[in-house]
């Protein structure tokens, strides 16, 4: 169990400025995301793409704005907790009881949910039959490739994850592709390469397929595919994959007992506390009256929610505040010599 | 301006005065029309918007795809060949009277 002062759910730029803010106040706090990096949409969606609206800083990407926002908050040594996700809170004299999906636990009197449109997973497949083999015989990811070896697995996907494990696994196993048009949004070296592989024989290669139905008696044995105008194909198969890339979904959150205004929750503007005590939201997920979805409504919605929960981290202290340029207290939390 | 109408996968038909200059997605979201999620509000980056244009016609007179539409809609919920993503369909007078079907699900 690790005691903490604030559990900040979401490690994208709103979630890393609060915990800056924290810092900044003298508070502790530790950060699920996820997401197996930090950045949150910034480093998913668009590391590449230019931000012209952050305050001072005329342009920048995605990425960029991720690297300085760690960096800003270094001189805190906060932990991240990556590739993991909160999943059960419980509520036990006036503290939160806080439970991942890997099993870490957290006991805080402060939870700032900053987790955007939700938390990022893999898209599945539309096919109701698939459901029974999720995780055995139907994959959205790969954790441990050996399985495969000397097995039909059939991949579906045209971006870089399907391209690449379908070279990859053309080694050891019996591999088909089927992707949905003739373009692939892979890197160019990678199509070229599939272009190669299907010439010769090595991977069995359909375009302009999608997934029909999986069929299989207790353990998987095919998978029926279709094209657009009906006609229908069924492949071996003792795996199936699917690389569709990544969804948001508010997952957990809708669990909480939270008001809910859609897929967004409503807060106070003063100090962004949603309707349960000590749970803070800020960022994309938020609602009130004139919300923006910006990063810079996101900053100023973490400043005010880590005063907000300096009142029940401290509940015997009164807040200070205090400017960085002239408090000393501040600078010795930033490790600032002077 | 332009009227748009909007038809879940239920069949259920919704129509919209949309204003030049918006998308077809905003046109939903602007007036509570179901089916278009837009996740990412716009940034042709979560393909939640996704819908069809059943007619072959209006089809080929909508803007051509610009590059990346067509690798969004890979991820898409049963994308097909009439698929578009609604947050890159740009209102314009020429758009009045078109219908887009939205697909079972967004996700």
């Amino acid at each position: 169990m690790i005691k903490t002062d604030v559990v900040i759910i979401g490690a994208g730029p709103t979630g890393l400025f609060c915990a800056h803010q924290l810092g900044i106040i003298g508070l502790k706090c530790e950060i699920v995301d996820n997401l197996d990096k930090i950045g949150g949409q910034c480093i998913e969606l668009y590391p590449d793409k230019p931000i012209y609206d952050i305050p001072a800083v005329p342009k920048c990407t995605g990425e960029e704005l991720t690297n300085n926002l760690i960096k800003q908050i270094k001189p805190f040594n906060f932990n991240f907790h990556l590739s993991d996700r909160v999943q059960e809170l419980k509520n036990e004299n006036n503290k939160w009881l806080v439970k991942t999906l890997n099993g870490k636990e957290f006991e805080t009197p402060n939870i700032v949910i900053a987790g955007g449109v939700g938390s990022f997973e893999p898209r599945k497949f539309p096919t109701k039959s698939t459901e029974k083999y999720h995780g055995k015989s139907v994959l959205y990811s790969i954790k441990d490739k050996t399985i495969f070896k000397d097995k039909s697995v059939v991949i579906f996907g045209g971006g870089d994850s399907a391209l690449d494990w379908a070279i990859e696994l053309s080694n050891s196993s019996k591999v088909t592709l089927v992707h949905r048009r003739d373009e692939f949004r892979g890197a160019p070296a990678s199509v070229q390469k599939i272009k190669e592989l299907s010439d010769n024989k090595t991977i069995n290669l359909i375009t302009k397929y999608s997934i029909k139905d999986v069929k299989g008696n207790g353990s998987l044995e095919s998978v029926e595919i279709k094209s657009e105008s009906g006609e229908s194909k069924v492949i071996k198969a003792d795996y199936v994959l699917g690389f569709f890339g990544l969804i948001m979904q508010l997952g957990p959150i809708a669990e909480w007992g939270l008001n809910l205004d859609k897929k967004t929750i409503p807060v106070n503007t003063e100090n962004f506390e949603t309707n349960k005590k000590g749970i803070f939201a800020i960022g994309d997920i938020c609602t009130y009256p004139g919300k923006l979805k910006l990063i810079l409504s996101g900053f100023h919605e973490g400043a005010l929610a880590a005063r907000g929960c300096f009142k029940y981290a401290r509940p015997d202290e009164k807040y200070r505040f205090e400017f960085t340029t002239a408090s000393s207290t501040i600078k010795d939390r930033l490790g600032v010599k002077e | 301006m332009a009227k748009i109408k909007y038809i879940e996968f239920n069949g259920t038909e919704h129509e919209a005065d949309v204003a030049n200059g918006l998308s077809v997605m905003e046109g939903a979201i602007q007036n509570d029309i179901p089916g278009i999620d837009a996740d990412c509000g716009g940034g042709m980056s979560c393909a939640t918007c996704h819908v069809y244009i059943n007619d072959d016609e209006w089809f080929r007179k909508l803007p051509e795809k610009e590059m990346g539409e067509d690798d969004m809609l890979d991820q898409a919920f049963e994308p097909k060949s009439n698929s578009r993503l609604s947050c890159q369909l740009i209102v314009s007078d020429d758009l009045d009277g078109l219908t887009v079907h939205m697909p079972e699900k967004q996700v």
